[in-house]
């Protein structure tokens, strides 16, 4: 699902390259050049100014989680993958295509899908309505897809064609609330997907509307009022903005974040725009091959990366090799615009 | 917008159809009329008023300009006047079109509305459980539609009507013993005459449907949307149909015109093994007979019903695809 | 487009495993060979070499005798017609009259197609208006009963006249692939590099967009040539087919007229039928595999829901206590 044509630039050449930006690059990564001022910035940016929204106890614990592609003798897309998930945080999840991020994000919620295959590992999701921790990975049939979307919601890359063209926007909003709400009558599944059109900026009266009638942006604002429609605990964002036009994407981040802010939900977002995610997350994974090679909050992994892989990585983005905090400042268009096009 | 496109793409259609069978007689070589009045003749006087109308309709060697021709020949299709079957004499072809017709619509309707559904079905399932047993159905239906109609209506005939004698051999219906009337006597004489061929068309045809949707099945099944639908945990029915084999049966049904062509094709064959009283057979009894009015009435109202059943079903995809509504 | 530059990137983009130059030729031409080309193309090479050579060493089929309706025998394999006639004989000879129909009724398809689908698609305009909308209308008018007038008019039906009126029916659905095929690789980077360096059209058509539509003419071509076999089956069949040429239909006809049903004589009308169904279902099987290199998903997604479930099954075996079984098909 992640898109293969963009990416990093291949990290082999410029990284140790002497070109004097380049050096500054490695400076900022090794953290020599770290700011404070730049450092509440970021967490400014974040929270909104009224303190961290992350809670101490954990919404999600995955451990030792292996995700095997069976193409001919198989293909270890994801290695003993383990961490934990607060109760609203935001973890960031970076590396190239094909790191596997997607598939390890998709395993969360068992939508991996043939030939992938889980080997082995756990995924623990501590719920906050009921006592019991519940294994996902043990969920079968009717016990999965109940707890798929209510406790976990999903935003794909919904500029391009996670809406299906042919049915409207009332139907899908409300096939959500039709399997997992059965007792709601039609007018209360109109009005709560009203309700969720409105919490994301949408006109209530674009209800009747059919995709293709919506631009890029509204598209991926009806999938955050979907997957916000069950009040989830923990939402998978996949590449949610990569289609999407710089402005556009400022706007769907900001909504993320005070979404976040208001309804508490934790966030696994991937990416493979590291500028982005260093602004959004509270803390960030990076993978390579399957492994999580290194995972530390934004800012340690911002101004004091460990594994040579991250510094790779961060040095890979023009705009974080100029003045430090030049894409924080200019907000993402900068970074973006040479990380996606 | 797109409906005005639509009827319009249609009339030209029409009119191609209605032009051709216009010219055909007068382009190819031989003389039509001079068969048709010859053979007339053997029944008895020809009134001139027949004799103008054959003219028109086959084209001869008159004073008239083609141009004239041509309006005289849209005039009398507007008013009903096909000219009079030889086969039939003296009754007039648009009363012989008008007997035949229901037979086929009947026959052939029937059997390729079921066979769509039942092609559709079959298909999501095959497409559903992609990879498993019900894959091997693709080969037993591809053999099926490498089989000729009439082929496998001669194997039906052979087996179950010659050996077994199961089923009558030819016919639309026993006309020694029930005739005509819409009352159960008839009706199911005519569904127990109606049966083999019914069955050779379904056999046949299905397979096209089958192998097609499954494939969109397949593709559709690998489109974000299914995914997302996965992910919102709706039962595994609702993502089938409402996700996937509503996405999947759009080219099968915008593809309509094709496979139809395919089935009435088959059907004309079929209708002919069995003698079965539809426009098939009789086209082809005109065939035997010279009876160049006739058939030439006979190719208009097919091709006529087969530009109605597309554009119901044109009309029916601009409901199920709302994307084609918003483009108009 | 690259973006890995470490060999064993931990997911591939596709099923295919990478390997060199030759390596991979060889790995795609085994990917080519699936069971459904191999059989298809067994079946139609021996059809073929049956048509080619089987008739330089059968009896004159139209030679008749005494032995009337006669069942398989060792003197006659496939038995006699009504008229004492050698049913392998026609059959050798009939096999060799509907390949010819049908190559040639496929070559002129593949030719009008490409006209109106490529020409049309790539210069656009009115002209692509024009020649699409004249596909439709003869997409849409029923082929038989057209062939059916136009037969009977003629009574020297030539082979090359059948071939005629059944290459005219029978060109317009692949048109429209083609067109819309050409519609998007007109717009393509490389075909506007080319246009912009002032490449000539017939250029740009000849090296940038055929190869490109090798795959699709290959299948329109193999579907061309059932459509014609079937088609001049049918035509022969009502007795409007090739005046003076054995097809597997104008057999059928012979035999139903000759009573081959009521008398009991399967081995006349069984033969020529089995022969089409088992042309058209080689031809559709070789269809199948050129399908599989268009949409290469039609192939893979089934091997990957297998593959999935051989290694579950595999895992249960081995340990039984872990829960691996998921809803994998779901």
């Amino acid at each position: 699902m992640s898109t293969p044509m963009t990416g990093p630039v291949p990290p082999d050449h410029p990284a140790h390259d002497p070109d004097p930006n380049v050096e500054t690059a490695s400076a900022i990564a090794r953290g020599e050049l770290g700011d404070p001022a730049l450092q509440d910035s970021l967490e400014q940016g974040r929270t909104g100014g009224d303190g961290s929204p992350v809670l101490e106890d954990p919404v999600l614990t995955v451990k030792d989680l292996n995700i095997v592609y069976e193409v001919g003798k198989g293909v270890h897309a994801v290695q003993d993958a383990s961490f934990v998930l607060r109760r609203g945080e935001i973890l960031g999840l970076a590396g190239e295509s094909g790191c596997g991020k997607t598939t390890l994000a998709y395993g969360l919620n068992q939508l991996h899908r043939p030939p992938a295959r889980i080997t082995g590992g756990s995924v623990t999701f501590h719920d906050r309505d009921a006592a019991a921790d519940v294994d996902v990975l043990a969920l079968e049939g009717s016990a999965l897809r109940a707890f798929r979307w209510s406790k976990v919601a999903m935003v794909f890359q919904g500029a391009m064609n996670s809406l299906n063209p042919v049915l409207s926007i009332r139907t899908q909003l409300g096939d959500v609330l039709t399997t997992h709400r059965p007792q709601m009558d039609r007018g209360e599944r109109r009005r709560r997907s009203e309700e969720l059109l409105e919490l994301v900026g949408v006109d209530r009266g674009r209800i009747d509307a059919y995709p293709h009638e919506l631009s890029g942006g509204m598209r991926q604002r009806v999938m955050i009022a979907m997957a916000l429609a069950l009040d989830p605990q923990l939402m998978i964002m996949d590449e949610p903005t990569t289609a999407l036009d710089v402005v556009v994407q400022r706007e769907i981040l900001q909504e993320v974040l005070r979404l976040r802010r208001e309804l508490g939900f934790a966030v696994v977002f991937i990416t493979h725009d590291l500028p982005m995610l260093l602004e959004i997350s509270d803390r960030i994974a990076v993978m390579k091959q399957g492994r999580i090679v290194e995972l530390d909050t934004a800012e340690n992994l911002y101004f004091a990366p460990q594994h040579p892989y991250t510094r790779r990585l961060l040095g890979s983005f023009p705009s974080l090799t100029g003045d430090a905090g030049d894409f924080v400042r200019a907000g993402f268009s900068g970074a973006d615009q040479e990380a996606t096009r | 917008m797109h409906l005005l496109r639509k009827i319009g793409f249609y009339l030209v259609a029409l009119w191609a159809a209605v032009t051709l069978n216009f010219f055909i007689p007068r382009a190819l070589p031989g003389s039509p009329v001079d068969a048709v009045l010859a053979k007339l003749a053997l029944r008895g006087p020809v009134a001139p008023e027949t004799r103008q109308a054959i003219e028109v309709m086959l084209g001869a060697d008159t004073d008239r300009s083609l141009f004239q021709e041509y309006f005289a020949y849209l005039g009398g299709l507007l008013s009903g006047d096909l000219g009079v079957s030889v086969t039939y004499f003296p009754t007039p072809v648009s009363q012989v079109v008008g007997q035949s017709l229901p037979w086929t619509l009947v026959l052939v309707g029937l059997a390729t509305t079921f066979t769509f559904i039942l092609g559709m079905v079959l298909g999501t399932l095959a497409g559903w459980k992609r990879g498993t047993w019900l894959d091997s159905l693709i080969p037993a239906t591809t053999i099926l539609q490498a089989v000729p109609y009439f082929w496998l209506a001669l194997l039906f005939i052979y087996v179950l009507s010659v050996n077994l004698g199961m089923f009558p051999i030819s016919g639309g219906y026993d006309y020694t013993l029930v005739r005509p009337a819409f009352d159960y006597p008839f009706l199911s004489n005519a569904l127990y005459y109606g049966f083999l061929p019914a069955l050779t068309i379904v056999l046949s045809s299905l397979g096209g449907w089958l192998l097609g949707m499954r494939n969109m099945m397949v593709s559709t099944l690998s489109e974000d949307y299914i995914l997302t639908a996965e992910a919102k945990g709706l039962s595994p029915r609702r993502v089938m149909v409402m996700y996937a084999a509503r996405n999947a049966m759009l080219p099968s049904v915008s593809g309509f015109a094709i496979s139809l062509g395919f089935v009435v094709s088959g059907s004309i064959v079929v209708e002919t093994v069995f003698s079965y009283p539809g426009v098939g057979f009789t086209m082809l009894q005109a065939v035997q007979n010279n009876d160049y009015s006739l058939m030439q009435g006979m190719f208009l109202i097919i091709t006529v019903a087969v530009l109605a059943a597309n554009l119901v079903v044109d009309l029916l995809y601009g409901v199920i695809d709302p994307r084609t509504r918003a483009r108009g | 487009m690259a973006t890995s530059t470490d060999p064993t990137s931990a997911v591939p983009n596709s099923a295919a495993p990478t390997a060199g130059t030759p390596g991979r030729l060889r790995a795609s031409l085994r990917r080519l060979a699936t069971p459904s080309l191999v059989i298809g193309a067994g079946l139609v090479v021996v059809i073929t070499l049956f048509g080619l050579i089987a008739p330089f060493f059968v009896a004159d089929p139209l030679a008749i005798s005494n032995l009337g309706m006669a069942p398989p025998s060792a003197e006659h394999w496939l038995g006699t017609t009504q008229t004492g006639q050698d049913v392998l004989a026609q059959l050798a000879w009939a096999t060799r009259g509907s390949l010819l129909v049908g190559v040639i009724v496929a070559v002129l398809a593949l030719f009008l197609s490409a006209f109106f689908g490529i020409l049309g698609g790539y210069l656009g305009g009115w002209i692509d208006e024009g020649f699409s909308l004249f596909t439709n209308v003869v997409l849409i008018l029923p082929g038989l009963p057209l062939m059916i007038v136009i037969g009977s008019y003629v009574q020297q039906r030539g082979l090359l006249l059948i071939a005629f009126i059944l290459a005219i029916t029978s060109w317009a659905a692949a048109a429209r692939v083609l067109r819309s095929q050409t519609l998007s690789i007109r717009t393509r980077d490389y075909v506007q590099a080319a246009k912009v360096a002032g490449e000539k059209p017939h250029r740009i058509i000849a090296v940038e967009i055929l190869p490109n539509l090798l795959p699709v003419m290959s299948s329109g071509f193999v579907f061309a040539l059932i459509t014609a076999i079937l088609g001049e089956a049918g035509l022969s069949f009502i007795g409007l087919g090739v005046v003076g040429t054995q097809t597997w239909g104008s057999m059928l006809f012979y035999a139903q007229n000759g009573q081959a049903l009521t008398l009991g004589g399967w081995w006349w009308f069984v033969p020529p039928g089995l022969m089409i169904a088992a042309l058209g279902c080689g031809l559709s099987l070789i269809n199948f595999s050129i399908d599989g290199i268009i949409n290469p998903r039609l192939r893979t997604a089934p091997k990957a829901a297998r593959s999935v479930r051989r290694a579950e099954q595999g895992a249960e075996r081995a340990d039984d206590s872990e829960a691996t079984t998921k809803e994998v098909l779901a």
